[in-house]
């Protein structure tokens, strides 16, 4: 068994081009799963029933969908519904809603373990319940939850993986078509396995360093 | 006001109440833990409540402050009727808004001074005054400092509650309800989650408080600050008011049953204590 240093160099560009892609997908892909998933957990905390039930339903759905069946479902589904997207449209936003769902639960459980009193405490203030929202629960609950947070995000990082399904030039994608093209197996999937590992371990990095700073 | 003011006020709370109560009727479920409850509080009045736990006595004080939605009754506050509005079909909920105004005198503190974790002692003490009374910063970092040099927190503005002991996370939190100057004061047994030795600190900025002509109700389990320092004491049992009256007569010679046993208990607890 050898292992052909060359062949990466001569890949090198295609493989960072699909690193790049899988990073910038994901960051958008996450940055829609916190906005969906702040909203929903709202929704799921809401004294209107209706809003409650129908934030439930969708977490519910995202939960028990695999992940690849979101991403068929938009884009090949979606033209039936006259939505046309790009693949990497469908990326961002699949794995964004679907990641939502995820957060939902995360930022739902955030905002539970906030004492009720801190808030009693607020309305006693006079401080009005969207300041009381974006004051005091949400950046307790950024702070409460941002392990499970960070984890969530690695989850989302592997599971972008599937995006080369729906044939999004992402890592995973460029790795296999490096496969096809050199007929090497070890190098391109060993390459592939540290550029996830390195932006994994990147995330989960970033993840402490935010707990050590915003923890007193 | 000048100190005779404030002492006359003291010494003699009379004039129209400030505070009152009428009927006041609060369930949980099939529960009801207010069975009718009439309480005057007149300015510069400093009113203690104490009971057994499960008398309705903390009910009673988050009642008066809509942090509990009583079912039938009134709270009013200053002659304002709290937490609902008269409608041509009947009462209904008050809008947050107008409940904020109706209780914007009053400033709470609570058993677990619910500070805020992620801010300091001095935003703690600032946020209602940026956010609500949009003051600059600077000036509510003035009003903040004056109100924190009051309970002796001064030197601990820049740290966060973590940081702190429970007695003074407890006098930061008095600070904070301060700040807002408000007229009328209440504490939800701001003692009881305090170890023994930390009880003290908050005690003597409560009778400061009291001294300076404070109108205050204080649900507490403290008998003795209670005798040293209410014009009134009111005893709760079972969701009504058993008894009230000057803390001498109330301790020395209590009319019912259900007050000397109460009393009985709480000084074989104290003395096996000592």
């Amino acid at each position: 068994m050898s292992f052909d240093f060359d062949l990466l160099v001569r890949f090198a560009p295609l493989l960072l081009s699909g690193f790049l892609i899988t990073v910038v997908i994901c960051f958008f892909a996450g940055i829609v799963a916190m906005i969906v998933g702040l909203i929903v957990s709202l929704g799921l905390l809401s004294k209107f029933a209706l809003l409650r039930w129908l934030c439930r339903i969708y977490v519910e759905v995202m939960r028990g969908t695999p992940i690849l069946i979101v991403l068929f479902l938009m884009y090949y589904g979606g033209p039936s519904f006259g939505l046309t997207l790009s693949a990497e449209t469908v990326g961002i936003f699949g794995m964004g809603l679907y990641g939502g769902g995820y957060f939902a639960e995360i930022f739902r459980s955030g905002f539970q373990s906030i004492p009720i009193g801190q808030i009693e405490a607020a309305r006693m203030l006079g401080i009005g319940k969207s300041a009381i929202i974006w004051r005091i629960r949400i950046p307790q609950m950024l702070t409460l939850i941002l392990p499970p947070l960070t984890n969530q995000m690695i989850l989302l990082v592997k599971e972008s993986a599937v995006l080369s399904i729906i044939t999004v030039a992402e890592l995973t994608k460029n790795t296999t078509q490096m496969v096809n093209e050199t007929f090497a197996t070890l190098e391109p999937y060993l390459a592939a396995a540290i550029l996830y590992w390195i932006l994994i371990e990147g995330i989960a990095l970033l993840g402490a360093t935010i707990e050590k700073r915003v923890k007193h | 006001m000048a100190d005779a003011e404030k002492l006359a006020l003291n010494a003699a709370p009379n004039g129209a109440p400030i505070i009152e109560v009428r009927d006041l009727h609060k369930r949980f479920g099939s529960l009801e833990v207010l069975k009718g409850i009439e309480l005057e509080v007149r300015p510069s009045e400093v009113v203690c409540i104490i009971g057994p736990s499960g008398s309705g006595k903390s009910t009673l004080l988050r009642s008066m402050a809509f942090l509990e939605e009583y079912e039938d009754g009134e709270v009013l506050i200053e002659g304002r009727l709290l937490g609902y509005r008269q409608t041509p079909s009947g009462r209904r909920r008050d809008t947050d808004r107008n409940i904020d105004a109706v209780r914007n005198c009053i400033g709470m503190v609570f058993q677990q001074f619910n500070l805020w974790p992620h801010k300091t002692t001095l935003s703690n003490v600032t946020e209602a005054l940026r956010v609500v009374q949009k003051m600059d910063r600077a000036s509510a970092e003035k009003r903040a400092m004056e109100n924190l040099e009051k309970v002796g927190m001064r030197s601990k503005a820049h740290e966060y509650p973590g940081q702190l002991s429970g007695g003074q996370q407890q006098r930061v939190a008095i600070a904070r309800a301060l700040a807002k100057q408000p007229r009328i004061m209440f504490f939800d047994e701001p003692t009881s989650a305090l170890d023994p030795e930390l009880v003290g600190e908050v005690l003597n900025v409560m009778q400061t408080l009291a001294k300076e002509g404070m109108t205050m109700v204080i649900v507490t389990h403290e008998m003795g600050f209670a005798a040293r320092v209410a014009d009134r004491v009111i005893f709760m049992d079972q969701g009504v008011v058993v008894e009230q009256g000057a803390p001498a007569d109330l301790f020395e010679t209590p009319r019912s049953n259900r007050l000397r046993q109460f009393l009985e208990t709480w000084n074989e607890r104290s003395s096996g204590d000592g």
